[in-house]
């Protein structure tokens, strides 16, 4: 036990002589997956990440005058190769990673704790890692499936007039780790609201659903919720406006909730609802800075063409934080050439206000963020938006709401002891 | 001129019967294992353990298994992503429920219920021939897969079904988890990549073999000659599948340390394997370990070369790879049907009459 | 009837109608397989092939754009607004033709004579190099497919069926896509004009007496190398009826060349060399999983589709292990 302390304490070291020692730029790996089957999804996410990073380049020389490097690495969605790029650009002093699937991100955990540097999983991966007393290294702010779950049956009650008995709620998942996340979630909240849940499995790809889409035609449950992904998306909102499912009583979960998925869908997708944790569209004003300085300048990592969807969106979303987390650890320890280990720091002491939104130009673009070492899921807020199939656009029609907190911390506070348990942590002390 | 056979002299049946009897492979052989044990562990880091040498080990692994039942016993398998999961499976079951198991036993013991659960899926093979029997092993790889993914008790009721290796030890020395030191973890799956080639090798050898070969290249007139189907079938069955959930033992345990059945132990391992083989070479054990290295390593290389070479853009050089693979395997079939194996058999003809040839 | 048995009357009928999809799919592998014993890996890539490249051509994109762009630095992405959906069909047609004229020369010429299984890997470096080259030429985002056939459910049969179900029963008529009636219509044309084909052409004649026997063929004068051609240019057509199926339920994407996977099973059941085999065992394995999904599937935990379907394709070859129509196995020693 000994020995091992002492390895990874070395190896620690060695990592952050090795970053200490690289030129003085800021590296962030960039996980991407622009081939294979989640290609679609990959490309807008990592379009967004890229192009702001350059902005802050191009526009500002960087973070706290140190200029960044990103440094692409495609997974195509497979974990071997996910490992394979972790391992090859973890030398380069890379501060934080975004490992965008929810195998990587299981294999991370353990691994770049190990290694001392921080993962970022926006919205993805573990859902317990947002106990920070767990989980060190692992954040993901600014919320997780457990929250979405509980903040779509709070828009349901709402909806119902505060009453969900012997209402019925269907959800149709991804028969994969990560759409059975929600399910654990939905089973509490029911057994405290009192409605009944179906579960409906759709096995990977997902390109026949008609079993699963005849089942709710017969049983007509009050409302459908979704964790799809991939094809799996655009064949569900099919087959649902086949049914003639109604479409506002369709609620999908943040990876189920691009244009990808509604437009091959044409009209019938009209009033698709999902969650989201981020604004929508690019009626923002950093967007004119994008256009000027990354797009018009031939900057750009896709063809430009991207911007103000949702996923490109969430991919600027995460880049925009991982810039202030550098900034907020660039302020803690007052150097510019922060390594991973600080980079947590600022990770853990991000704080993101209104007033920081707007100055960046994404005013009211997402919900105030506020990290610390014990919650490293962030406000856990989302918002419902709706697709408007004649404008082929996206619009919020809730403002940001949170979760069943009471529900959603016991079952975190759960699973997080029993993987405390499994692996030998003791939990951090966080204070009061 | 300096591969040669002649003047090899053997003067006992005992030395003629030796695994490698030509004296170059037979020392090619040792320092090649020399070089793997005693001076590889010094160079290694993170990178060649987790990129390089350990997944090459796990598919070889792999592939020598599916090599037994298919280059051997000519039985077509795609259940290899299935048996593999078994293994994978039965290992974290194993070592969570009896955490000072010693790791080897975690191991053999998983090999062991893969040959178990392969048998009870190779017994359709008896009526079953050719591609139609692709059909009972796919069966098996979907089904296998799917009970992974619905019964809790595989995952331990985990929330998402993932399964993740705990931290084991031997000897004072972590082997799986994050804080195994890359060393270790290497000369353990070397130890037993080692081991079972050599038994492998030896079972093709032997009796045992002969017979898979038999049944291979006509079943009805091995059976006249008084070969058992039933029995030479199932056994081709049982060992490769224990090599085949060793290998996923080793493939979760060691390599990913987290999976979860949809994605890690999917159809595309399965054809993966297949590819390995035949690209190897069917009916070859030093073809298993070239057909590994070839489909774990090209990628590598190329993208290496590629995109940390040459700076161009990441999406552009994944079509790429994928064009120059595609490609690579048909020119390798053009150029040699039979495998990289025999290329390399066919080099040693040459090298022997080396500078005469005729 | 009780709304009881038209539930179950409205899952074989979809199973049916899935059935019909699948087949599309294993159509083509059956047609390659027929004429040279090649099982085709890459049938499923060249159904997404095909569907990117009739999209491509809809939407007047530029081929190799991306790769265009980065090398020289330009901004190229269309030449105009695309054009008509029956041209782009032709057009892809005639360069499905080209695909399978360059495949014969380059590939399987060089390969004759060899073990299934070699001819098989060879396939599967063609997959893999199709697969690469498609997304290269033609982009990796998602796209959407339309070339007019109508989608969605039946109203009219909604109206007639609702009828069926006792007064007062809460019963709302049976579901049916109106997509999968016309797959099963152009499947069923697809069949009588390859049976038709097969049996009153030249080229079908030539093309059953390859399948019946290569070398008795060859020795009538048959040209095994033209007769290649056509069946490769004939299962480029099948892939891309089959592409724009599947591709106008879920957008073009990656993805589709998994269909494949679905068609194995319908494959091992009809039998290798059986066009209508094809059929029958898509039907077969379309009702099966449905209904299986559909009683068991609720109480072991649903999403049974995918293993369920070679289960019953194994179990249907322990009583006939060529296949339901494939052709017998004669062994000799």
């Amino acid at each position: 036990m000994k020995y091992t302390r002492l390895v990874a304490l070395s190896s620690a070291m060695l990592m952050s002589v090795a970053s200490w020692t690289a030129s003085a730029e800021l590296v962030f790996p960039s996980l991407d997956y622009r081939t294979g089957p989640y290609a679609p999804n990959g490309i807008p996410f990592a379009d967004g990440y890229h192009d702001y990073l350059t902005l802050l380049n191009e526009r500002d020389g960087g973070i706290g005058g140190v200029p960044l490097r990103v440094l692409p690495c495609e997974t195509g969605y497979n974990t071997e190769k996910g490992v394979e790029c972790y391992e090859s650009t973890k030398g380069e002093g890379s501060l934080v990673y975004q490992p965008l699937s929810t195998g990587i991100t299981y294999q991370l955990i353990p691994k770049a704790t190990a290694d001392g540097i921080p993962v970022h999983s926006m919205g993805y991966g573990r859902t317990s890692a947002a106990n920070g007393a767990v989980f060190s290294h692992i954040f993901n702010y600014p919320g997780t499936y457990w929250d979405a779950a509980s903040i779509i049956v709070n828009y349901i009650l709402g909806e119902e007039g505060g009453d969900l008995k012997d209402k019925s709620i269907t959800l149709v998942y991804h028969n994969s780790a990560y759409g059975k996340e929600p399910i654990r979630t939905l089973e509490e909240l029911s057994k405290k609201h009192g409605y009944n849940l179906t579960l409906l499995a759709v096995d990977h790809p997902g390109q026949e659903q008609k079993s699963q889409w005849l089942q709710i035609r017969r049983e007509r449950p009050d409302y459908v919720l979704m964790w799809g992904w991939g094809v799996m998306n655009q064949v569900a909102i099919q087959e649902a406006a086949n049914i003639r499912y109604p479409m506002d009583q369709f609620i999908g979960v943040w990876w189920s909730a691009s244009e990808n998925d509604v437009i091959p869908a044409g009209e019938g997708a009209h009033g698709y609802k999902a969650i989201a944790f981020h604004g929508v569209g690019d009626g923002f004003a950093v967007y004119d800075d994008l256009r000027k300085y990354v797009v018009d300048a031939g900057k750009a990592a896709g063809d430009g063409s991207n911007l103000g969807t949702v996923l490109y969106n969430r991919g600027m979303y995460a880049a925009m934080l991982a810039a202030e987390a550098a900034l907020t650890a660039q302020g803690i320890h007052g150097v510019a050439q922060i390594n991973s280990g600080q980079m947590r720091d600022g990770m853990e002491a991000l704080k993101v206000d209104q007033a920081r939104m707007t100055e960046l130009g994404l005013e009211n673009f997402g919900p105030e963020i506020n990290v610390s070492c014990a919650n490293h899921g962030g406000p856990g807020l989302g918002a419902i938006q709706q697709w408007d199939a004649g404008s082929q656009s996206w619009s919020l029609i809730t403002g940001f709401s949170g979760a069943d907190r009471e529900v959603v911390d016991a079952l975190i506070a759960e699973d997080s002891a029993a993987f405390a348990a499994e692996n030998n942590i003791t939990p951090r002390d966080c204070g009061a | 001129m300096f591969y040669r056979e002649s003047g090899d002299f053997k003067t006992s049946y005992r030395g003629d019967q030796q695994m490698f009897p030509i004296f170059l492979d037979r020392w090619f052989v040792i320092t090649v294992s020399a070089f793997a044990f005693l001076v590889v562990p010094f160079l290694i880091n993170d990178y060649w353990e987790k990129s390089v040498l350990v997944p090459v080990m796990v598919w070889a692994m792999a592939a020598l298994g599916l090599n037994l039942l298919t280059g051997y016993c000519g039985q077509l398998s795609l259940g290899t992503g299935g048996f593999m999961a078994v293994g994978a499976y039965a290992s974290y079951k194993l070592t969570t429920s009896f955490p000072e198991m010693n790791m080897f036993i975690v191991i053999l013991l998983s090999g062991g219920v893969t040959a178990f659960v392969g048998v009870l899926f190779g017994l359709p093979s008896l009526r079953i021939k050719g591609f139609y029997l692709a059909v009972a092993t796919l069966a098996a790889q979907f089904f296998l897969v799917w009970l992974f993914n619905k019964v809790p008790w595989f995952y331990n009721y985990s929330g998402s079904g993932m399964i993740t290796a705990p931290e084991r030890f031997m000897f004072g020395i972590a082997i799986s988890g994050p804080n195994s030191p890359p060393w270790a973890t290497y000369l353990f799956c070397l130890v037993i990549v080692v081991v079972f080639a050599l038994i492998a090798k030896n079972l093709t050898r032997g009796r045992v073999g002969r017979s898979w070969m038999a049944i291979r290249d006509m079943d009805i007139a091995a059976e006249i000659i008084g070969v058992p189907p039933l029995r030479t079938k199932l056994s081709a069955f049982a060992v490769s599948s224990f090599y085949i959930g060793v290998s996923g033992a080793m493939f979760f345990m060691i390599y990913l340390g987290a999976a979860e059945p949809t994605e890690a132990f999917g159809i595309d391992k399965s054809f993966l394997v297949l590819f390995m083989i035949i690209i190897g070479g069917l009916g070859s054990i030093l073809g298993s370990f070239i057909g590994a290295a070839f489909m774990v390593l090209i990628p590598v290389l190329f993208k290496n070369i590629m995109v940390g070479g040459l700076g161009w853009p990441t999406d552009l050089v994944a079509h790429l790879i994928l064009i120059l693979i595609g490609g690579l395997i048909m020119f390798f079939l053009i150029v040699e049907p039979h495998g990289l194996a025999q290329l390399w058999r066919i080099t040693k003809e040459k090298l022997r009459l080396w500078p005469f040839p005729h | 009837m009780s709304p009881e048995i038209l539930n179950v009357i409205e899952v074989l009928l979809n199973g049916l109608m899935a059935g019909i999809m699948y087949s599309l799919v294993a159509l083509g592998f059956v047609l390659i397989f027929k004429a040279s014993g090649i099982f085709n890996f890459a049938q499923g890539v060249m159904a997404l092939f095909a569907a990117l490249t009739l999209v491509g051509f809809q939407t007047g994109q530029i081929p190799f754009a991306h790769l265009v762009n980065v090398m020289f630095g330009t901004d190229y992405h269309n030449w105009g607004e695309g054009m008509n959906s029956f041209i782009a069909i032709v057009l892809t047609v005639l360069l499905m033709i080209v695909f399978a004229w360059l495949v014969e020369k380059l590939v399987l010429r060089h390969l004759v004579n060899q073990a299934p299984i070699i001819l098989f890997m060879a396939t599967i470096g063609l997959a893999f190099f199709m697969e690469g080259f498609g997304d290269l030429m033609w982009g990796a985002n998602i796209k959407t497919l339309d070339v007019g056939i109508p989608s969605g459910g039946s109203f009219w049969w909604e109206d007639v069926t609702r009828v069926w179900a006792p007064e007062g029963a809460d019963y709302y008529g049976m579901y049916i896509d109106v997509l999968d009636v016309w797959a099963t219509v152009i499947a069923v044309a697809l069949v009588i004009t390859l049976t038709l084909f097969s049996q009153y052409t030249k080229i079908g004649r030539a093309l059953r007496a390859v399948a019946d026997d290569h070398q008795a063929a060859l020795t009538v004068g048959i040209s095994l190398r033209v007769i290649w051609v056509i069946v490769w240019s004939i299962a480029g057509f099948v892939a891309l009826v089959a592409g724009i199926m599947w591709g106008s339920k879920s957008g073009v994407q990656f993805s589709l060349s998994l269909i494949a996977l679905k068609a194995l099973p319908v494959l091992i059941l009809g039998g290798f060399t059986s066009i209508p085999g094809a059929i029958v065992g898509g039907l077969i394995i379309g009702v099966g999983e449905k209904l299986f999904e559909y009683s068991i599937g609720p109480l072991i935990g649903g999403a049974t589709e995918n293993w369920f379907a070679y289960v019953l394709a194994l179990l249907f070859l322990m009583f006939r292990p060529q296949g339901l129509f494939g052709e017998k196995i004669i062994e000799r020693v």
